[in-house]
């Protein structure tokens, strides 16, 4: 090894031990944002560090210099205005973008490289399967967020016998570059049952199953990642992989725990629709309770403390902004006002709390589950935003949809007002027996609307 | 197996241990930017094809290659950038 060589290396081991270090400062939200910046700062080394080597080596013809500069200066251009210009409710449509690309760069990697070595056609046929499944699936998925996709779950016909199809046709495949030299032809066609197979697995998920798919589409990009730097024999890629498949990872039981679903039955799908409008304001025999705007806003300006449920309903109507003015008006009239947020709530891991923090709303303010449940009965007011099957009290008995998904015990406050456009179903497709307790209030409107009603109310009534 | 993969097994295995301890420790409020910063972290799949660039010589292989550059560069530039973005909102109580 030259000292070039050795030096190269180190530095590599410093970028890698950047991202963990950058990872670490990311427990807290006080340090997450230098927490990205180290990481980021180890990337820039090591892209810079790359481009030494390769000016070093002097392999890299100018045909080749060309497509990789153009390439990377296009791609940066697109990443940068993306990043700058998405507005904060589009965001995890573009986390799903960045997740799809990053998944088929590490796919092409295996389809350029042509592996020769056992190592190298064993770990390139797995980057190739998973980095393109992860390609599709996250442009499916991106698409399903941006709503150019439908939400709904679709379901394929003969779905299941294609994709066995597939799965058969892929084994195949890499029986064939590992063990009979197939080469490029047989890798494109894993390549190519891949990228149909990532169609398949994301098109009959529903909207609100959303959060445990990305989850899992960024673990298995972070493998594909890493199966390339085993196709390269390059430790960085290793490394960082690792890290971003056991992040996936985590987030992906998180995710499925906070909605009591194995992920075996999310991912096959089919199950509800999360953005349905239902039109019929049926829940049967018990009735439901309404309160005007004018009403439920002094009922909040004389509570001693009212704790906020923001759902998915908030995120669809764009709402977090008057949320968060409702609760910085009832902060000014001597309410104690905090946030309850459900993990799976909204479309992405922790979605509620990045529209919050958009609309200004401190972080100590917003509490997780753990942290809410105990304040609920000596909550006087709960105000449900657009949030519906994380608030069933159903859940805690046995035998329907979301028995045993952990649920915030909004029932057990003194009283709740839910602003909700109509009584349809959440993505469970069941009553919510909230509706119907004799202390919950229906405000019925859209999240925005309905919270902008509440503010002129508070501010008419509650000098 | 050869002694390179082994080592190369042993760095996956640990990194991943890493990973999990260094993680599990998120809280839930930061879970969208946790997730979008390991996105930007796989972004690393740039300085591998950059890598790849060293060995590629015919003219589907540049397409190929630059196909795999955009790819990176845009998930590496654009998920720093808007993991930066969403971090720079997160405020304490002033």
């Amino acid at each position: 090894m030259t000292a070039f060589d050795t030096v190269v290396h180190l530095v590599y081991l410093a970028c890698a031990t950047a991202f963990v270090a950058g990872l670490h400062l990311m427990n807290a939200p006080a340090t997450a944002r230098r927490g990205n910046q180290v990481s980021a700062a180890g990337m820039g080394v090591a892209i810079l560090t790359t481009v030494a080597v390769l000016v070093n080596n002097g392999e890299i013809n100018a045909y080749a210099a060309w497509a990789l500069g153009l390439g990377t200066a296009a791609g940066a251009v697109a990443g940068l205005v993306a990043a700058r210009v998405v507005r904060m409710t589009a965001m995890p449509q573009l986390v799903s973008l960045f997740n799809a690309v990053g998944g088929g760069a590490a796919a092409l990697i295996a389809l350029g490289e042509h592996p020769a070595t056992t190592q190298a056609e064993v770990t390139g046929v797995l980057d190739v399967l998973i980095g393109a499944v992860t390609f599709s699936g996250s442009l499916i998925a991106s698409g399903k967020l941006a709503g150019r996709v439908p939400g709904r779950p679709l379901i394929v016909p003969f779905g299941r016998v294609v994709s066995l199809a597939l799965i058969v046709f892929a084994a195949v495949m890499a029986v064939l570059v590992i063990g009979f030299d197939g080469g490029a032809p047989a890798l494109w066609g894993a390549a190519v049952a891949a990228l149909i197979g990532g169609v398949l697995l994301t098109l009959p998920i529903g909207g609100a199953d959303m959060p445990v798919v990305i989850s899992l589409l960024n673990a298995f990009t972070g493998t594909a990642v890493a199966m390339a730097g085993f196709v390269l024999e390059s430790t960085p890629l290793i490394i960082a992989g690792a890290l971003v498949g056991a992040a996936g990872a985590i987030l992906t039981k998180l995710m499925a725990d906070a909605m009591n679903r194995p992920i075996s039955a999310i991912m096959a799908g089919g199950y509800g629709t999360g953005d349905a409008i239902a039109v019929t304001a049926g829940t049967g025999s018990a009735p439901v309770r309404e309160i005007t705007a004018d009403d439920a806003a002094i009922q909040l300006a004389y509570a001693g403390r009212v704790v906020i449920v923001p759902g998915y309903g908030l995120a669809a109507a764009q709402a977090q902004h008057e949320a968060v003015a409702l609760a910085q008006a009832l902060t000014a009239h001597g309410v104690e006002v905090s946030y309850a947020i459900h993990p799976v709530a909204g479309r992405m891991p922790g979605h509620m709390n990045v529209l919050l923090a958009e609309a200004n709303a401190p972080y100590e303010q917003l509490a997780d589950l753990e942290e809410s449940n105990p304040g609920f009965p000596r909550t006087d007011v709960v105000l449900v935003i657009g949030a519906n099957d994380v608030t069933n009290p159903a859940a805690r008995r046995p035998g329907n949809p979301v028995s045993g998904m952990p649920i915030l015990d909004v029932d057990k406050a003194k009283s709740v007002i839910v602003i909700k456009r109509s009584l349809g179903h959440g993505y469970a497709g069941i009553d919510n027996e909230l509706y119907t307790d004799p202390r919950t209030a229906m405000l019925f409107a859209d999240a925005k609307a309905g919270l902008s009603a509440l503010l002129t109310g508070l501010s008419a009534y509650a000098r | 197996m050869s002694p390179l993969l082994l080592a190369d097994l042993t760095v996956f295995t640990l990194a991943l241990l890493v990973g999990f301890e260094v993680i599990s420790k998120v809280p839930a409020t930061l879970h969208t930017p946790l997730m979008s910063g390991a996105n930007a972290i796989h972004g690393v799949v740039l300085v591998g094809v950059m890598l790849l660039a060293a060995t590629i010589s015919t003219p589907a292989g540049y397409a190929l290659l630059a196909v795999a550059a955009f790819f990176g560069a845009m998930n590496v530039a654009g998920g720093y950038v808007v993991t930066d973005r969403m971090l720079a909102m997160f405020r304490s109580r002033s």
